[in-house]
């Protein structure tokens, strides 16, 4: 096909201009910083701008790009390239974080794994992981999933031709910089929200991107009704806005540094935060993934969703009751008591609107049960569900004073946010990323089903391991701690209660190395499915020669 | 097919109604709310409500709903504390008034000196000592009965409470070995031969090509003072015994040569002031306890 020059749309030379400016004021930021890590982020910064605006340009230059048409042939166009962008995206970050998981397990266990490197001591490596899955995997699969869903489900392409790929390269790219600030450390030491003011105004440009070609392809929808997973993609996009300006309310010490003081300050400060870190539990944990739960085990089941009215009621109780329970992380503490019983009651209210979720995904597989037996993706799927459900009755469990008393600081908690992260989270994003990858890269089916059985065993049995080694822990630790003798005096020293965890911390590791090898054969399965292999297997769902069970 | 909103399907599976709609396929049941659930989240709430009523709960425009129990988590923990203090003072008052060895000769009170000075001791010193008291290089094993200063309960107790070379405190205890080679005191070869002449006291092996009879001559010139003609240390300066086979720092010869060419001066900080009296005489009574105690 012949090149055909064309000339810059309005929106690609705005663009351009845009990503030359910045990468012009990253450059001499750069250059007149005396902080070498900042001087290193801002070249990053650079290089990404640099390199958008010669891309618009030269996208232009080959022809390619430009406005795509809505319809072709009274077809919805849909725009894809975004999505296989952060499908592959959430893959990488995926088995890079559960790596550094692993590496940090094994630092609690054997310590002589800090390798006695400032930039690979645990501190620096513990917000990496967490923000590795939760935002680099986690974020890439939401981001992923949700273009996706919103324009089959509303029958429209995404809004915007370089929008959607400023949103997913924005986001990776905050990405990079906030995990490399974390190595350097540059950190504002907010759990969850380490990453420093520079970084978090970038975020918020893609974030407000995000959110308005999310809005537009909705609005420009074909179908009368707006999809319940949207719903819920909405709600988690909207109030992850609000959670971040929140909580990183912050004044640089100058345009020349990576420093910032939060404008929050003592038990204000406190309380902000864990609004912000249960909501982001809340709204990127939960309510994300339950719109890829809404979408993808209807879809995979081949079954209507259980119930319309419960996803409506739960939708709502869950966005109104989720974002007050954060007092709950903050219980005897200098939190007045009457916010740390409106988090305690709020997170037992919670209780049933978070179930809502988990039944209306169970129950839709009536009549198809059968299924889980022969296809193990939605069996991933079914089994996230029981785990999210496991999680939701252990989290208001946990936040009912008398019990947190026990449980607050230990493992107890690490354990918990497990269960939801690879039992939930982990597993419905498998389940969707086995799914969409067919049917992105337009193959008949997966390279292998057997290896994805392969892969849910061996990370099951991984999880059961992290979890039950993590429960039996946290509760003993808890124990040793209040131990007093008849006499009045602490039963057991601090470093009495470190040494009786070693053995469970070695299971732990376990547990998450045989989660990080299904990872790797779903990823090998996944490239194999990409380059159009298919392993020969005697049952293949999704194939066409296979028969439903009567 | 478009969808027909005045007689939506029914679904074959379970008998329910849709709802009439249908996105990319995906199509919802018009099923009720399970009952169950319904009935459960009335129950969260009514229980909620109730918890208001009871503890302090919604915030005013100055002040807060203080719940009909009057509840504070502060006054609780300060109860609690209290409660703590009055039993550990009813043991502290037998323990404050009886001296070290009055404590040693009562069971009873050896009881409570025990305990108290088991818990101070694992907040306090295990994490130079070591959780079983063994030690580790620099930081001396206390269950075995070779002291630096002493292992009589009062020498103990003075070394608990002033510490070893801590400077802010006038009374600790002070004893330095010397920097011999740093200094240029000693020559790096009379430092190899006083080395392997405290080997052959020590008992351990001995390098024969060094000159032991020089060695000999420069121990008695210059660590004799402290460490004794003998080598049998001197506890009130605090040099170590050199015939044993304890060695504070290591017994290797790199370790030794490293101390006459560096000088030695560990330093434990003084606990009085820190630490209560009763609970000082408790952790002197726990650590003459360990093994070692003369």
């Amino acid at each position: 096909m012949a090149v055909t020059e064309r000339t810059l749309t309005v929106g690609e030379t705005a663009g351009a201009i845009l990503c030359g400016a910045f990468a012009l004021a990253a450059v001499i930021i750069a250059g007149l910083t005396h902080h070498a890590g900042y001087s290193f982020h801002m070249l990053v910064f650079a290089a990404a701008g640099a390199w958008g605006c010669f891309t618009i340009i030269n996208r232009a230059f080959d022809g390619v790009g430009g406005i795509e048409p809505l319809e072709i042939d009274g077809k919805p166009n849909y725009n894809m390239a975004p999505v296989k962008f952060a499908t592959v995206a959430a893959m990488f970050w995926g088995i890079a974080g559960f790596t550094v998981g692993l590496l940090i397990a094994l630092q609690l266990a054997f310590p002589a794994f800090n390798l006695d490197l400032p930039w690979t001591n645990f501190g620096r490596m513990r917000p990496l992981h967490t923000s590795a899955v939760i935002f680099a995997f986690g974020g890439n699969v939401l981001l992923a999933t949700s273009f996706y869903v919103v324009q089959k489900t509303s029958r429209a392409r995404l809004a915007g031709n370089l929008s959607p790929w400023f949103v997913v390269l924005g986001y990776n790219l905050f990405i990079v910089i906030a995990g490399t600030g974390y190595l350097l450390g540059i950190t504002q030491g907010k759990e969850y929200a380490e990453p420093e003011w520079y970084a978090d105004l970038f975020l918020t440009i893609v974030w407000v991107t995000y959110l308005l070609v999310f809005l537009a392809t909705l609005w420009r929808r074909k179908e009368p009704h707006i999809y319940v997973a949207n719903w819920f993609y909405l709600g988690f996009i909207v109030t992850i806005a609000v959670l971040h300006l929140g909580n990183n309310a912050a004044i640089p010490v100058s345009i020349l540094s990576p420093k910032s003081y939060i404008v929050w300050s003592g038990v204000q400060d406190a309380m902000f935060q864990w609004w912000y870190g249960h909501n982001a539990v809340g709204f990127f944990l939960t309510a994300g993934f339950l719109a890829i739960m809404y979408y993808f085990v209807p879809k995979r089941a081949e079954r209507p969703v259980y119930s319309y009215r419960l996803s409506i009621v739960h939708f709502w109780s869950l966005i109104f009751l989720y974002i007050w329970a954060g007092p709950h992380h903050l219980h005897y503490t200098a939190l007045p008591d009457w916010a740390q019983t409106l988090g305690m009651t709020f997170s037992i209210m919670l209780w049933m609107p978070s179930w809502g979720g988990m039944i209306n995904g169970m129950l839709t597989l009536a009549g198809a049960w059968d299924k889980l037996r022969t296809d193990p993706v939605l069996r991933m799927m079914v089994v996230s569900l029981a785990f999210y459900g496991m999680s939701t009755f252990e989290g208001p469990l946990m936040s009912i004073k008398a019990v947190n008393s026990l449980s607050h600081y230990t493992d107890w908690t690490i354990g918990h946010v497990h269960s939801g992260a690879l039992g939930w989270v982990g597993y419905i994003s498998f389940g969707a990323i086995y799914c969409l990858v067919p049917w992105l890269w337009k193959k008949e089916r997966l390279y292998s089903l057997k290896m994805v059985e392969w892969h849910f065993w061996v990370s099951t049995i991984g999880i059961v391991l992290y979890i039950s080694a993590m429960w039996v822990s946290g509760i003993m630790q808890g124990l040793m701690w209040r131990a007093y003798t008849s006499l009045g005096f602490l039963e057991y020293s601090f470093v009495e209660t470190t040494a009786a965890m070693h053995p469970y911390y070695v299971i732990r590791a376990m547990g998450g190395g045989l989660f990080l090898a299904g990872a790797l054969i779903m990823a090998f399965n996944l490239w194999m499915t990409v380059r159009g292999h298919q392993r020969l297997e005697e049952l293949q769902v999704g194939s066409p020669t296979i028969v439903p069970a009567e | 097919m478009a969808p027909d909103l005045e007689k939506p399907a029914v679904d074959a599976v379970t008998g329910t109604p849709t709802t009439g709609h249908e996105w990319d396929g995906i199509q919802e049941l018009n099923t009720p709310l399970p009952r169950w659930w319904l009935w459960t989240l009335y129950l969260t709430i009514i229980w909620s409500v109730g918890y208001w009523i009871v503890y302090p709960a919604w915030p005013l425009i100055s002040s807060h709903t203080t719940g009909i129990l009057n509840y504070s988590s502060r006054a609780e923990v300060g109860e609690e504390l209290a409660k703590l203090a009055a039993l550990r003072n009813t043991q502290a008052a037998g323990l404050a008034h009886a001296s070290l060895t009055e404590i040693k000769a009562s069971p009873d009170l050896q009881r409570i000196a025990l305990a108290r000075g088991k818990a101070a001791f694992g907040d306090n010193c295990a994490p130079c000592h070591g959780g079983a008291a063994t030690g580790a290089a620099g930081f001396p094993n206390l269950i075995d009965d070779d002291w630096v200063w002493g292992g009589k309960l009062d020498e103990i107790q003075k070394t608990i409470l002033h510490g070893i070379r801590w400077e802010q405190n006038p009374e600790t205890r002070v004893g330095n070995m010397p920097a011999f080679g740093r200094t240029g005191m000693l020559k790096r070869e009379e430092i190899a031969q006083a080395v392997e002449h405290v080997r052959s006291i020590a008992g351990l092996d001995v390098d024969k090509t060094v000159d032991l009879a020089k060695g000999k001559e420069v121990f008695a010139a210059n660590c004799a003072s402290c460490h004794g003609e003998g080598g049998k240390g001197n506890q009130e300066l605090g040099a170590p015994d050199l015939t044993d086979a304890i060695w504070l720092f290591g017994s290797s010869r790199q370790a030794m040569t490293e101390g006459l060419i560096n000088g030695r001066g560990g330093i434990m900080p003084a606990w009085n002031g820190r630490l209560d009296p009763v609970t000082i005489k408790a952790l002197t009574v726990y650590v003459h306890s360990l093994g070692g105690g003369q």
